[in-house]
């Protein structure tokens, strides 16, 4: 038996080559490490803790999130992530997956919302439940099309909201979503942002979150990203899992629907 | 409380290119928590690895490794239906085992 | 909004044969979901719910693409240019060294900061050619003064720009840093010196 040590511990491995394409040093470091990163995405460490919440009995009804409907019927996970945002009757609204994973674990383990919502966002020790669920939720529409519910009136008006939430200018700076990613080829420093008014760039918007951040080793979902975009536009704070985050990201998953998702994304 | 790893083998030949996730802070015992105060050091010390419960490498691991570490490795005379046992401990003491079986090539 | 036939499953949602259409106006679409987010975003820290709020510029800008008709326009850039605040003491060139600073500093005015801090500049802006990690979503201004020249009436224009710069052109996307006191009237002079001082590295 022979043995061969072909990959060290990732962030030991010397880079020898520099990147062409990035503008500066650091970001084509990040390239690198994501180009290995790709095939090993640690997400999937917390997809499977995901797995495991989704399976086990929780929450002061100690149920699983086995009856939990996310559009597909009760328990069926694979595909439902491409299919969402969506409309959903029993709440007459819509809401994107993470929103939904938030409902179930209300009305089915008994969770409060106030509870979910007082810290729902990764940090270098904690990993909140939802965002370790979503992470599942997504993974199993790995390679589906995205095909965001776009027939239902409910879900036509959601898409508009969202337009307009995406172009409303405001706060200290007059920004809007558009601001930053209306335009092709702008970057802030050196980070390029894509334009989500166009379907291709669009998808950007769906595939990086939930996914891997490299800086700090923690899984962020949508939910934290358009957080942390309102306040750098200057704004009030966005209510977690709120109609307003679904409605936003209603507009960006219709504008990218028909590609396909690959998962939990990795990042920067 | 540790949590599982992620071990991904695939078959070429009598290859085993074996890949495996691990949870885990490995923190440096540089870095301050929100309240300034440094977190102290806790990061894999060892990693072992055994086919069919022969060990075929023992390794000894340093805090400069990221969080949630990647570790690949390729183990000749591998065939399907082999047991791939990996084991890590950290400075803690703490101790996690997995397992996968080698499956044929394409399943 | 028309509805044609829904049919349920439960649970789920199926809709057969349907085509579903929106017949608010935009007007009435922005209206309701402004309505929405004033209920679903809470104030946090310094940024309080007045910032959702537009003001004459934004609600012209927002209104129109960013492209409101001319006399519209006109009016309020004048309206915007008497709110500019020039400094008491007729100086408007404080230290370049110092403006660099406040341009590479990208904090100030979100929830979590206590206060306006820094000018963000090189997040949108070239300007000093030692930054090769600079935005494009301004022009450059690298050579600022060099191009345009040192005279008052240049000075003048900085300053004003940087104070409010819907004056100058009233959708632009740069932010009012003295009419929303993101920046005191010292840093919109180092800032005003950073362009436009002879000595700057920006003018090399």
């Amino acid at each position: 038996m022979r043995v061969a040590l072909v990959v060290g511990l990732v962030a030991a491995v010397p880079w020898l080559q520099a990147a062409a394409q990035s503008v500066d040093p650091t970001a084509a470091e990040f390239d690198k490490f994501r180009a290995v990163l790709e095939k090993d995405n640690p997400a999937e460490l917390f997809e499977a803790k995901g797995e495991h919440l989704w399976r086990t009995p929780g929450g002061p009804k100690k149920a699983s999130l086995e009856k939990c409907d996310l559009g597909l019927g009760p328990g069926m996970v694979k595909g439902a992530y491409a299919q969402m945002p969506r409309y959903f009757a029993d709440v007459d609204r819509v809401m994107d997956a993470e929103a939904r994973i938030v409902h179930c674990m209300i009305s089915l383990q008994g969770f409060s919302y106030a509870e979910l919502a007082k810290a729902p966002f990764s940090n270098e020790v904690r990993t909140p439940d939802p965002v370790s669920l979503v992470a599942y939720v997504a993974g199993q529409s790995r390679g589906e099309k995205l095909a965001p519910g776009r027939s239902h009136p409910k879900e036509l008006a959601a898409y508009n909201n969202g337009k307009a939430v995406f172009f409303y200018r405001a706060g200290s700076f007059d920004f809007s979503c558009a601001s930053c990613h209306g335009v092709d080829n702008q970057r802030i420093r050196t980070q390029p942002l894509p334009n989500f008014t166009k379907p291709d760039q669009a998808l950007a918007a769906v595939q990086g979150w939930p996914g891997y951040r490299m800086t700090g080793g923690v899984v962020h979902s949508l939910q934290w990203r358009l957080n942390d975009c309102f306040r750098q536009q200057r704004f009030p704070r966005p209510e977690y899992a709120s109609e307003t985050l679904s409605a936003l990201m209603t507009y960006l998953t219709v504008n990218a629907s028909g590609q396909v998702y690959k998962g939990p994304g990795i990042k920067r | 409380m540790t949590e599982p790893m992620k071990i991904r083998v695939t078959l070429q030949g009598d290859v085993a290119d074996v890949r495996v996730l691990m949870a885990h802070p490995m923190e440096t015992g540089q870095r301050k928590d929100a309240a300034g105060k440094i977190v102290p050091l806790h990061f894999i010390q060892t990693i072992s690895a055994q086919l069919n419960g022969k060990t075929v490498f023992n390794a000894d691991v340093s805090q400069a490794v990221s969080r949630n570490p990647v570790f690949a490795f390729k183990v000749k005379g591998a065939k399907t239906g082999d047991k791939v046992v990996i084991t890590w401990t950290d400075n803690k003491g703490e101790k996690r085992t997995d397992e996968t079986v080698v499956r044929a090539a394409g399943s | 909004m028309k509805f044609t036939t829904l049919a349920m499953l439960a649970g789920g949602t199926v809709l057969l044969g349907s085509c579903a259409t929106d017949s608010r106006d935009p007007t009435q679409v922005r209206a309701e979901a402004l309505t929405m987010m004033q209920r679903d975003f809470k104030s946090q820290g310094i940024a309080g719910m007045d910032r959702l709020k537009e003001d004459s510029v934004l609600a012209a800008c927002n209104k129109y693409d960013d492209n409101p008709p001319p006399e519209l326009t006109a009016k309020l850039e004048k309206e915007q240019f008497a709110t500019i605040q020039w400094p008491a003491d007729g100086k408007l060139m404080g230290d370049w060294k110092a403006g660099e600073r406040i341009a590479q500093n990208g904090q100030g005015m979100a929830w979590n900061d206590k206060g306006g801090v820094g000018g963000s500049c090189y997040n949108c802006h070239q300007i000093g050619p030692a930054t090769t990690s600079f935005g494009t979503i301004g022009t450059s201004l690298h050579q600022f003064g060099k191009k345009r020249g040192y005279g008052p009436e240049i000075q003048r224009y900085a300053y004003g720009k940087i104070y409010n710069s819907k004056a100058y052109n009233l959708c632009s996307q740069m932010p009012r840093f003295g009419h929303v006191k993101a920046l005191t009237e010292q840093q919109m002079k180092d800032l005003t010196a950073l362009l436009m001082d002879p000595a700057s590295p920006v003018n090399q």
